[in-house]
């Protein structure tokens, strides 16, 4: 275990050097952009329009007290999205679909020899080879996660709507209450912490994998697992940090 | 010249090489021959760092590649062009791509002569037309052909082969081995090959290494192995039906 974390951090530090060549790493990033972020999106789509859609359907129900304004569906569709699934859920999701990418990726490279190849090129192939993924991830995650709160907001208000539980301008009218900025650069923060948890770890995982291709699957089994608790975790560490 | 001195190998228990000293010659075709599970994989390893051996020295042109960092390595390595036994394309990239990838990271080319040189590379090697396929659609003579010409394709000094012909018809495999020691020659290459083709051995055989459960067990040329006394030798060389004709 001890000896596990300390390869991480050695192979981390050879990841962050200068690439030998810019362009070459900036077309890398583009690539893992494309391949880790763009993709993504319509999936984060479709899960937070009904994450949204359930959220507000489910506050609006339990509602059955007058004193309590129906607004406060609105208000606990935003906060719920923002605070918590957006960054965290909408992470664990993408710790399922980038992270075990990462880890196939990487960790077929490594047993067909490739990443051998890169290295008696004089290549650094974890420069080479993470570092891209890592810098999309923490590039690209945070836009993932404000689009899926817009999205699911979007979804909440519109199921508020279509089921006629919630008019339309107390759901808006509680969206717009007790806005705290600060609860966005919490989301953000975290969404960070989590991008690079995923991308780190999994292409650690591929990295260091030792065997033939029954291990590449088990890798990028390994990778969404441990991703995904480092991620709940940290969730908690985070929260205890920023929030209270 | 890579000179290789007292060097040793073990996995666990299992003892892969035994105080191997030998050098290759530069501008030679160096062959390292021996049957499967001889060791050759693990001795070019030990010489391109990819495996650390447990003990002894390995140089190239006078300059220490044993005790020296990974970053250091990394500047000697940037002159070394590597055939593995499995190719090791770069199964994400075109052939074209592959080929090119050694002057994107280490050159400042403009496209056009990138270009050049890969399509000069591709057709040292025989394959034209292919430059837009991946190495999933390819043969695996054909990926072989990729690997050489992305291993020379930088101007080694130092060229690894293991393997370099195994898997290809006998007429392709002839023009492969000319084609190394020809670009040997020519430029001035320290050629390493890994083989266990008696084919090979006597055509492009100049210096040969002959392994022996993981001993330095002979050395000679390709004349010399014929003449050999030496038992184990005799043994590898005259296992085949067309070796024993020629005897
Ligand atoms: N990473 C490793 N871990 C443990 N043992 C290994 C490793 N690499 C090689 N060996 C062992 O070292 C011995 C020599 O292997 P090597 O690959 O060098 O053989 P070879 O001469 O190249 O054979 P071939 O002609 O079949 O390629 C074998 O017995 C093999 O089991
Ligand atoms: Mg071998």
């Amino acid at each position: 275990m001890l000896r596990t974390l300390g390869e991480y951090v050695l192979l981390m530090f050879e990841t962050f050097k200068r690439p030998d060549k810019g362009p070459v790493f900036r077309r890398q990033l583009l690539v893992e952009i494309i391949g880790l972020g763009i993709d993504s999106i319509s999936i984060v789509a479709f899960i937070s329009v009904f994450t949204g859609a359930i959220i507000a359907i489910q506050t609006a129900y339990n509602i059955d007290s007058p004193l309590i304004p129906l607004k406060m569906v609105g208000f606990t569709t935003r906060q719920m999205m923002i605070l918590e699934f957006s960054p965290t859920v909408i992470s664990l999701i993408l710790a399922g679909k980038v992270g075990s990418r990462i880890a196939s990726e990487i960790g077929s490279m490594r047993v067909t020899e490739q990443i051998d190849a890169l290295r008696v090129m004089g290549v650094n192939p974890a420069n080479f080879l993470i570092l891209p993924k890592i810098t999309a991830s923490m590039l690209f995650n945070p836009v993932l996660i404000v689009f899926s709160m817009v999205v699911g907001i979007l979804g909440g208000w519109v199921a508020c709507i279509v089921t006629g539980l919630v008019p339309s301008v107390d759901f808006i009218e509680g969206l717009r209450g007790w806005f705290e900025p600060f609860t966005v650069t919490y989301a953000i923060i975290k969404t960070l912490v989590f991008a690079f948890i995923i991308a780190s770890v999994s292409g650690f995982l591929g990295y260091n994998l030792k065997g033939g291709s029954v291990e590449v699957g088990k890798a990028s089994t390994r990778a969404v697992v441990v991703s995904s608790i480092l991620i709940i975790l940290f969730d908690l560490i985070l929260t205890q940090l920023l929030l209270v | 010249m890579i000179e290789i001195a007292k060097l040793s190998k073990s996995f666990g228990p299992h003892k892969v090489l035994t105080d191997i000293n030998t050098f290759f010659e530069k501008g030679k075709t160096n062959l390292i021959i021996g049957q499967s599970g001889s060791g050759k994989t693990v001795l070019m390893k030990c010489c391109t760092g990819l495996v650390e051996p447990d003990e002894g020295q390995v140089s190239f042109d006078n300059r220490n590649f044993s005790s020296i960092s990974e970053k250091k390595r990394r500047e000697i390595r940037k002159e070394m062009g590597v055939l593995f036994q499995g190719g090791a394309l770069f199964d994400s990239l075109t052939v074209e791509q592959n080929v090119m990838f050694p002057l994107n990271m280490f050159t400042d080319k403009s496209m056009e002569e990138k270009l050049d040189r890969v399509n000069f590379c591709l057709q040292r090697v025989n394959l034209q037309n292919v430059n837009q396929l991946y190495p999933s659609e390819i043969s695996g003579g054909m990926m072989k052909r990729v690997a050489i010409a992305r291993a020379i394709s930088n101007s080694p000094n130092y060229l690894f082969c293991d393997e370099p012909n195994s898997g290809l018809d006998p007429k392709t495999a002839e023009v492969i081995d000319q084609l190394i020691s020809e670009i040997t020659l020519e430029y001035g290459i320290t050629t390493v090959i890994n083989t266990h083709d008696m084919n090979s051995v006597l055509q492009i055989g100049q210096r040969i290494n002959f392994l022996y459960h993981g001993q330095l067990w002979w050395t000679g040329d390709k004349e010399s192995i014929l003449q050999t006394d030496n038992p184990e030798l005799k043994d590898f060389v005259f296992s085949t039906e067309l070796t024993r004709r020629l005897r």
